[in-house]
């Protein structure tokens, strides 16, 4: 059976890592949903973060060729609700369209804020799942978005056990 | 160690000598030229051989390091050199070998300019090492080259790339070296878990029908007598997989055949009658499981290997141990009760008696004139006494050779397994020379397979190295030839071999050769060829349309292993 799985591997901050890494899912045909890498608590140790929808045995066994990797220290594997999980999006429309009450509406009721305003163009942002970037997108949508964009997903994971106390055991 | 002011380029040969490198298998070309004129004063210390392809460089390398207990080096030049490689270290990686690949390259500055013979080697190696890197720096050399050898030859081995940009062979730098012992990100050796290993002992102890089957993995880890020791007190049957030839000593009462497709039907087909089945140092290929839906169903599985990523990957594993071979089979010794599993035994051999029968009824019905690989490999199996080094090429003289020659020594059996790479014969029996100097080395080659790398009896020649060939002339792609026959009602589609004159070929590089075609002196003119001083070449014209069996079909279970 299909799932969105959180994939977060810790690594070593070396050249083509990311690289090693798709190369993986690649080989066993795995679309990846999105990724993002960004230094963990802990300096100089990578943190990556990939979702994608396979099943559990598919990505266990992708975890165990992650931690194949020479410069991977471990690899995990989460389901949606061992996570707390986020994604931020922008999205970029015509000032103009805020002289139209309904658009302040719009964002008020999506707990969206305001990043910045130009005479001719304001960026909105917006943190929350994918479904709650989504719907915001859809609602601002009749007035003309002229730019969306929507980052991977970033996690944290429920159970207390902390990276390094893994790293104690390495 | 005290630091000197020494060059990249001779920082590399140091860092090879601080690793007891005695052997390199290499092809010069610009990219790499200052480490082969630092090279140029080592001659004496270090055996370079030179190739007639870097293809041939890295299975020779392959060979090398399948018959010694030691590391392969290969250098090679930037462009077509290191994607010359690309081949053996896919087969390298595939069949755990290791091996430290070093590579010229354009100097840093030209990097991502499609300068003159730059390639991205590290990007295209990514997946087929175990670790590559890029050096840019003279000074970052030895501990490139320290991490490399260490990752090589550690954990499950492997093959690793170091690509030195020119630049960083031409820079000054102190040289220092010490050996890598460790790396944080990286568990050469598993911590066993001795509640698992007891696991194990206890299915094998209460097992009515045990049956262990050996890869590689026992060789790599040096576990051979401890494997012994298993075996002869807990009294499992055992057989191997065709990386695993040679583990065991297959003179042994214990030992019941080779594992697979072309493998041998007893043990084929008790896999689906035994209630323990214990893998230990092997990774249920395809080649070995046939369909993995009805592989095993009936069994508990005991699963012991030092790669965690092999556990639980093909086939599920009731105790999955991830451990070092030699340390999980000592500890597993003293746990086993001693045994003996006679009337278990006596199955397999009821079972191999039909297989015998059966196939010289087959053998009868084929035209009697002609003759037979297997006959080959039956003789000289025995008048080596299964002490030879056998290297195989691929198709089905390799099958042949895998099931008759009977391998009682470790190490001796050199072949591309999980790859099954045409061409690995001649060069990987060079290197195998120059890694068991004191052994007889014969390579058996289809040949198609030859023809694929016999650029190498120019090797031969100039390094004088004292190989046997055997080439099995079928005057076919015989392997394919069979499938075609099987499967493709026939049609034998670009599977024929016209062939050169093999034995001209080989006197043309002044290596002694012969051809046979006649059955009456075939095991003197064996024994000739091995007595013979130097390299000899014996192309022997056998059955042109003889198949291998016992087979199990594609997408057949190891129980429906044909006969005929
Ligand atoms: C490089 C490469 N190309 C193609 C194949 C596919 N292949 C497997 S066996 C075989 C036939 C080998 O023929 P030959 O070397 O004459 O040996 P024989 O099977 O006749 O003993 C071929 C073409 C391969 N394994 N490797």
């Amino acid at each position: 059976m299909e799932k969105t799985y959180t994939v977060s591997v810790f690594t070593e901050n070396s050249i083509g890592m990311m690289n090693r890494i798709t190369i993986i899912f690649t080989r066993r045909h795995l679309n990846i949903d999105s990724i993002t890498a960004s230094e963990s608590e802990i300096k100089g140790v990578f943190r990556y973060t990939i979702v994608l929808r396979t099943s559990r045995e598919q990505v266990d066994k992708v975890v165990g060729q992650l931690e194949k990797l020479i410069d991977v220290f471990k690899a995990f594997v989460h389901e949606d609700s061992e996570i707390v999980h986020q994604e931020i999006a922008l999205y970029k429309i015509r000032t103009e369209t805020l002289t139209n009450g309904d658009v302040e509406k719009v964002i008020r009721e999506h707990h969206a804020r305001i990043l910045t305003v130009d005479p001719k163009f304001m960026v909105i942002e917006k943190t929350g799942h994918v479904e709650e970037t989504q719907l915001l997108f859809e609602n601002l949508q009749p007035y003309g978005v002229l730019e969306f964009v929507r980052s991977g997903r970033v996690a944290v994971t429920k159970p207390m056990k902390e990276l390094s106390a893994y790293l104690e055991e390495l | 160690m005290n630091s000197i002011k020494t060059t990249g380029a001779q920082a590399v040969m140091k860092s090879l000598v601080a690793e007891q490198v005695d052997t390199i298998f290499g092809y010069p070309g610009g990219a790499i030229m200052p480490i082969y004129d630092a090279l140029y004063d080592y001659v004496s210390t270090i055996n370079h051989v030179l190739v007639r392809h870097e293809q041939g460089a890295i299975h020779a390398a392959q060979g090398y390091a399948r018959t010694s207990k030691k590391t392969g080096v290969v250098f090679a030049t930037s462009g077509p050199g290191a994607t010359n490689l690309i081949t053996g270290l896919a087969d390298a990686l595939i069949d755990s070998t290791p091996l430290v690949c070093i590579t010229g390259q354009v100097a840093s500055h030209l990097l991502g300019s499609d300068a003159f013979q730059e390639t991205d080697v590290v990007g295209i190696s990514m997946p087929i090492t175990k670790w590559n890197c890029q050096v840019t720096k003279a000074e970052e050399i030895p501990a490139a080259i320290a991490k490399a050898f260490y990752i090589a030859r550690s954990g499950r081995p492997g093959p690793v790339l170091v690509d030195i940009t020119k630049d960083a062979q031409f820079g000054v730098m102190e040289f220092q070296y010490e050996k890598r012992t460790r790396i944080r990100s990286y568990r050469a050796k598993p911590k066993i878990s001795k509640t698992n290993v007891e696991a194990a002992a206890l299915l094998i102890n209460n097992a009515q029908k045990p049956f262990l089957l050996i890869g590689q993995g026992i060789m790599l880890s040096n576990a051979e007598k401890d494997l012994l020791r298993f075996v002869e007190k807990s009294g499992v049957p055992v057989a191997s997989t065709l990386l695993g030839l040679g583990a065991f000593p297959n003179n042994h009462p214990q030992y019941v055949g080779f594992l697979g497709m072309h493998g041998d039907y007893a043990p084929n087909i008790k896999t689906n009658e035994c209630d323990v089945l214990i893998a230990i140092g092997m990774r249920f290929d395809d080649r070995v499981t046939g369909d993995v839906s009805r592989y095993a169903k009936q069994a508990k599985v005991v699963h012991i290997d030092i790669d965690a990523s092999e556990l639980n990957k093909i086939i599920h594993a009731d105790v999955a141990v991830h451990a070092d071979a030699k340390e999980a089979l000592s500890i597993l010794s003293e746990l086993v009760q001693e045994k003996q599993h006679t009337a278990w035994l006596q199955e397999f051999k009821d079972a191999k008696k039909v297989e015998v029968e059966t196939l010289q009824v087959s053998a009868k019905e084929l035209h009697s004139e002609e003759i037979k690989m297997d006959e080959v490999i039956k003789i000289l199996s025995d008048i080596t006494n299964g002490e030879a080094v056998v290297v195989t090429d691929v198709g089905q003289h390799q099958m042949m050779t895998a099931r008759y020659y009977q391998y009682n020594k470790t190490k001796s059996n050199v072949t591309s397994g999980g790859l099954g790479t045409m061409g690995f014969a001649l060069p990987a029996a060079i290197g195998a020379k120059f890694g068991a100097p004191e052994k007889p080395v014969v390579a058996i080659i289809g040949d198609g397979g030859f023809q694929m790398t016999l650029q190498e009896l120019g090797t031969i020649l100039q390094s004088k190295v004292d190989v046997k060939i055997i080439i099995l002339n079928n005057r076919f792609l015989g392997m394919v030839r069979q499938w075609q026959q099987m499967f493709f009602e026939k049609r034998y589609s670009f599977t024929e071999m016209i062939s050169p004159d093999f034995v001209a070929l080989a006197k043309a590089y002044s290596i002694e050769a012969s051809k046979f075609e006649a059955r009456t002196d075939l095991k003197e003119t064996l024994v000739k060829m091995l007595n013979h001083k130097g390299s000899y070449l014996l192309e022997i014209m056998v059955a042109k349309e003889e198949n291998v069996f016992p087979m199990i079909p594609t997408g057949a279970s190891v129980s429906e292993v044909r006969l005929n």
